[in-house]
């Protein structure tokens, strides 16, 4: 393991001291948690907290500002933070309007953030909550945990980030999430897994001519291991399962996210955007915007997840309303 | 019924099970789940210890709530507030009433399905839970009780949690939430000899 650390077990701790130290003109950490919050709080506004486990920055904390998270609240590497945390992040954000939870749909962070939710409504504070589902990679019955959240989650904190700032209640930017959730679908691939600090080896093996589609972001396995492809064909592969998940229809309008998972330079993100504009040039699909980047990386896998969100009403104005953050 | 003094060292031995099988736990977790119930349950049992050693308690529903709030924010992941609520929920029921354990051990079990949803046969904790209170409210636990209950998880398929994603490979495994029970209910055990 080739990392630039101190010891395994401070990872958190000290990556927050930095963030702070970067960007202590926008945010503060609550003193003796991992909450990092804004400062420039606005009263009667509705407060967006989001968080889990830590290892997929930017996300969250690197989206906490005027237009997107009022709060974020780290745990342990992949390890979701526990309910006395989350409730510190939600007292810490509260702006008097409640407080909507943005969480990822893995089992342990919707047990935290639900405790968290109760305990804040037994002090008084209006909470609802907001579960993201996005990865098409894991079939959704009821046989299995769900869905998980990925990727598409950065699209939630813009546009509901967008929809408090705008002035609308707890009641109405719930209702926007609710809406907006089930037309964000996301599939990824990986080259290779990520290494936890505190393990110190990857958390599965592909050989060096080998890659998988559909691992999570938290090295989960995915669905099909295969021979190293190129750009385009991976393109091919990605958006025909996003074609099929959401059955492309005539004059549809659409928003779309290539995510870095850590370890893939920019430019072959943009080898990648561009093998799928190519892709999407015979759909009859209109993309409205675009964005690539590391949104919501898993350490150091090397992979990219691609995102589409299936547009309906103002959602296009609302990711284009101004944001000030650290890392959009 | 339960005392402050055999609440403590009820859960002082179930400390005592965890850490030492902190590794055994973790080997079972890295078949079916992320490989760190072992390190998560130390981490919480420990806080758990400092608790009942440094916290005033004046009746076992105080000594099962400092438990359960230790529990809750150092296990993490799913586990924390599985346990958390267990022991939340059985400290209430042992403020209305210490004497009959086995309705406290029922309030931990709805403590946990109310959190995550389970129902007996789905591979999780609850399948260590359900039948060693049956078998509790018959005056019929034994040890061999809470070791068959622990094997039968193996044959199960599991739909709830993380090990759900594997679906059919998660049969023949033992699900590691069902094991880190049966040290809980082994511990009580021990205390009624």
């Amino acid at each position: 393991m080739k990392k630039i650390i101190n010891q395994p077990s401070q990872v958190v701790d000290e990556m927050l001291k930095g963030f702070v130290y970067a960007n202590d003109e926008r945010v503060e950490r609550v003193p003796e948690t991992s909450v990092i919050v804004r400062k420039d709080k606005k009263k009667g506004e509705v407060a967006l907290v989001s968080g889990g486990g830590s290892g997929h920055e930017p996300a969250h904390a690197g989206f906490v500002g005027d237009g997107m998270l009022t709060a974020a609240v780290s745990g342990e590497v992949f390890t979701s933070p526990s309910p006395d945390q989350v409730l510190e992040g939600i007292k810490a954000a509260d702006q008097g309007a409640g407080v909507l939870l943005i969480i990822k749909n893995y089992t342990g962070d919707v047990m935290n953030f639900e405790m968290a939710k109760e305990l804040a409504e037994a002090e008084g504070i209006e909470v609802e909550q907001l579960v993201v589902d996005d990865d098409i990679a894991v079939e959704d019955s009821t046989h299995t945990a769900g869905r998980r959240g990925v990727a598409g989650t950065v699209i939630v904190h813009k546009m509901l980030g967008a929809a408090a700032k705008r002035g609308l209640s707890l009641k109405e930017v719930k209702e926007l999430g609710d809406k907006l959730v089930p037309n964000i679908k996301s599939i990824g691939v990986a080259m290779t897994a990520a290494t936890v600090p505190e393990v110190g080896k990857p958390g599965f093996t592909l050989e060096e001519n080998e890659m998988e589609y559909g691992v999570g972001i938290h090295s989960e396995p995915g669905y099909h291991r295969t021979s190293i492809k190129s750009s385009s064909e991976i393109a091919t592969e990605l958006v025909g399962k996003l074609k099929d998940a959401f059955e492309f229809g005539d004059n549809e309008h659409y928003g779309l996210l290539v995510n870095g998972l850590g370890a893939t330079p920019l430019m072959e993100q943009y080898i990648f955007a561009h093998d799928v504009e190519k892709q999407l040039e015979h759909e009859p699909i209109k993309i409205e915007f675009k964005k690539v980047g590391n949104l919501m990386t898993s350490l150091d896998m090397n992979g990219v997840s691609l995102t589409l969100v299936k547009l309906q009403d103002d959602w296009a104005d609302l990711w284009y309303d101004p944001v000030h953050v650290t890392d959009w | 019924m339960l005392t402050v003094e055999n609440t403590k060292a009820w859960l002082l031995r179930f400390a005592e099970k965890v850490e030492a099988n902190k590794a055994h736990l973790s080997d079972l977790d890295s078949v079916i789940g992320d490989g760190d119930h072992g390190n998560n349950m130390a981490r919480g049992i420990k806080a758990m210890q400092e608790a009942l050693e440094s916290k005033e308690a004046s009746d076992p529903a105080d000594v099962l709530k400092n438990a359960s709030m230790a529990l809750l924010s150092k296990i993490g992941g799913a586990s924390g507030p599985l346990y958390g609520s267990a022991f939340l929920d059985m400290s209430k029921q042992a403020k209305e009433d210490a004497s009959d354990v086995s309705a406290i051990f029922r309030a931990g079990l709805s403590g946990i399905q109310k959190r995550g949803k389970a129902e007996p046969g789905e591979k999780t904790m609850v399948d260590v839970w359900h039948p060693v209170i049956k078998a509790l409210e018959s005056g019929e636990l034994t040890t061999d009780t809470i070791t068959d209950a622990v094997e039968a998880t193996k044959p199960l398929k599991a739909t709830k949690g993380r090990a759900s994603y594997l679906g059919e490979r998660s049969i023949g495994e033992l699900d590691p939430g069902a094991v880190s029970s049966s040290y809980l209910f082994e511990a009580w055990l021990e205390g009624e000899d």
